[in-house]
């Protein structure tokens, strides 16, 4: 009799096993490469749908900065019929939509971009408000004002202000414009140094000493995957670098005007939950990040010559020692 | 791995496949170790998109991307046969040049090719399916290319080709000059891996500053696996076995994406690491396999 009960119970464990496995959401991620801000877009991503209780069963593919794996793993990803598809960065989003392009029709899926600076440019979407080809997502498009304005009220006297970024990548080419069109309004000057890989940002970061009061570095993969290197330049000459995302504050920027590529990836998973509950895609219209939070280091900030204003320290959202 | 995983590496082994016949050419049969084709892949891929976008047709458009490569290997041959600077860093030089020259030619370092006419269109006319486009034109291009290539190595010039790298004195002797030889052929290997950059561009929906990055690392290991693998005893083989050794090398990262042992799955970061582990598994079997039988 106990023998039938145990039995019984490892069958309805079974069944019910196989139950959650079927309502299970799959989801395809293709991933650009491995750094620690596009890895908080999928841990932010992952943890909103864990805390919706959303069950979902993911397969994560990296293309460690290869284009041509990045086209590979795009169709790994429609032949593995998942319900949904991720693609974090511009060129594993580009990659996935012409795959997808191309697909036949029952193995078209959803397509989610994250991570991608401008969807326009990129191809991806002919219209942010209505997103055709059942591709839609969130842009990582900076709030450029509000983060130089807060570069410059935290300095107090930037009249350079050097901008350290990769001219190979398309997101940082954008803000790196934008900054300069804002440049002569706001009394600045800007001087440009560039770094086509992370192992030549060192001296790229080097160049601009002496030629400038701060450093600012945009969302860029490049520069964001070396920091280290350009955070030992500023603290060395005491020049301070202040970053567009608060991952970087942590590993030891000044200050940065809240991108949090964690809350991109939460806002990404707010979408696919849409998706996930029939919602189509269409109907999503590109988001872009609602809150900004300033993060501020202050171990840094001292260590690069700086004391922050009073007012900022306590608008700051989140202040590391 | 799923079918389509599977289509899809052919797929990418047939067009990257042009790009290591190129390889083949400098590395084996010129012995000129040629970096340049990290810099002449986008370099094709840029000029291919451009074109596109302004209008032009995409046949023609591989043409341009062809005549450009040609100049740009041209340009490495130069370096090195006329101001005598190795050829490794005078492929070096011309390659570094090239991201820079590649981001003019773009007005950036992207060029979106999603939803424009490519090479894909006609065939797709013809009621072939999206998704096995690719392969029919790659299959078609890479056929024409390796026939193309074994027809003029067969000729009096190519010939002359081959005796440059295999003994360059003697040749010279005949009163042949090599260093025009060698810029012909340089510039030769570049334009196909030019014509290989604009066929990935056109198929991924975007040329990207970024893509030639790791070109000579496949490149060389499609011709190895190729060599290892198929053989090489005849020029026509070895060409053919390049080819196949880049679908190989594709089919290995494929696997390597879809890999699970039993319930195991591994990290998304393991992946460069298994494909290494799969080449050297597919290089070092053939020699196993030929200890055992002389056993």
């Amino acid at each position: 009799m106990q023998k039938i009960g145990a039995a019984a119970a490892l069958l309805a464990a079974l069944l019910l096993g196989q139950a959650m496995m079927v309502s299970a959401a799959a989801i395809s991620v293709s991933q650009f490469v491995e750094h620690p801000a596009l890895d908080s877009v999928l841990r932010g991503f992952q943890d909103y749908l864990q805390e919706k209780g959303i069950a979902a069963e993911y397969t994560v593919h990296n293309a460690q900065a290869n284009m041509g794996t990045a086209g590979q793993i795009a169709q790994q990803m429609i032949g593995e019929k998942a319900d949904l598809l991720v693609a974090i960065a511009t060129p594993s989003a580009q990659s996935c939509a012409q795959a997808l392009h191309k697909a036949p029709a029952e193995l078209k899926r959803p397509l989610l971009f994250s991570a991608v600076t401008d969807p326009l440019a990129a191809g991806l979407v002919k219209d942010l408000e209505r997103p055709e080809g059942g591709i839609t997502g969130v842009s990582d498009l900076l709030p450029i004002e509000e983060h130089i304005k807060m570069v410059l009220a935290f300095h107090g006297s930037v009249s350079r202000l050097g901008l350290l970024y990769n001219a190979g990548e398309a997101n940082s080419k954008a803000t790196v414009a934008s900054i300069k069109a804002l440049s002569e309004r706001l009394g600045f000057t800007t001087v440009e140094a560039t770094a086509a890989k992370t192992a030549d940002v060192f001296q790229a970061a080097k160049s601009l000493v002496g030629r400038v009061d701060a450093v600012f570095i945009p969302t860029d993969n490049t520069i964001v995957s070396a920091l280290e290197s350009v955070l030992k330049v500023g603290v060395q000459n005491s020049l301070p670098i202040f970053a567009a995302d608060v991952d970087s504050v942590k590993r030891g920027a000044v200050a940065a005007m809240g991108f949090d590529y964690y809350r991109h990836g939460y806002q990404t998973g707010a979408m696919a939950e849409k998706i996930l509950g029939g919602v189509r895609p269409e109907d999503l219209p590109v988001e872009f990040q609602e809150d900004l939070e300033l993060h501020i280091n202050l171990g840094a900030s001292r260590q690069m010559g700086l004391t922050p204003p009073e007012a900022l320290l306590q608008q700051a959202a989140q202040i590391y020692e | 791995m799923t079918w389509y995983a599977a289509v899809g590496a052919v797929e990418q082994g047939l067009v990257y496949g042009i790009m290591a016949i190129g390889v083949y050419l400098t590395f084996r049969i010129l012995d000129f170790p040629d970096l340049t084709v990290d810099g002449s892949l986008p370099l094709g891929a840029a000029i291919s998109a451009v074109a596109i976008t302004s209008g032009l047709n995409p046949y023609l458009s591989l043409l341009l991307a062809l005549v450009g490569g040609v100049l740009a290997g041209m340009v490495t041959a130069l370096l090195n046969t006329r101001f005598k600077i190795l050829h490794l860093l005078a492929s070096i030089l011309t390659m570094i040049a090239l991201y820079s020259i590649n981001i003019r030619i773009m007005a950036g370092p992207n060029v979106a090719l999603l939803g424009v006419a490519t090479v894909f269109d006609p065939v797709i006319g013809l009621g072939v399916p999206a998704h096995l486009a690719g392969l029919v034109v790659f299959a078609l291009f890479a056929g024409l290319v390796l026939a193309g290539i074994i027809w003029f190595l067969g000729t009096e010039l190519g010939q002359v080709v081959l005796a440059t790298g295999d003994n360059p004195q003697m040749i010279r002797s005949l009163g042949v000059d090599t260093r025009t030889i060698i810029v012909l052929g340089v510039g030769l290997s570049n334009g196909l891996v030019a014509l290989s950059g604009a066929l990935v561009a056109q198929n991924q929906g975007a040329a990207d500053v970024g893509m030639g990055i790791g070109t000579i690392i496949a490149g060389l290991a499609s011709v190895i696996i190729g060599e290892t693998v198929f053989g090489c005893r005849t020029m026509a083989q070895a060409f053919i076995a390049a080819l196949l050794g880049s679908i190989v090398y594709r089919l290995a990262i494929a696997l390597a994406l879809g890999l699970e042992i039993g319930g195991f799955r591994f990290n998304p970061s393991d992946l460069n690491l298994i494909t290494a582990l799969l080449v050297v598994t597919a290089l070092i079997t053939p020699n196993l396999k030929r200890r055992l039988i002389e056993r």
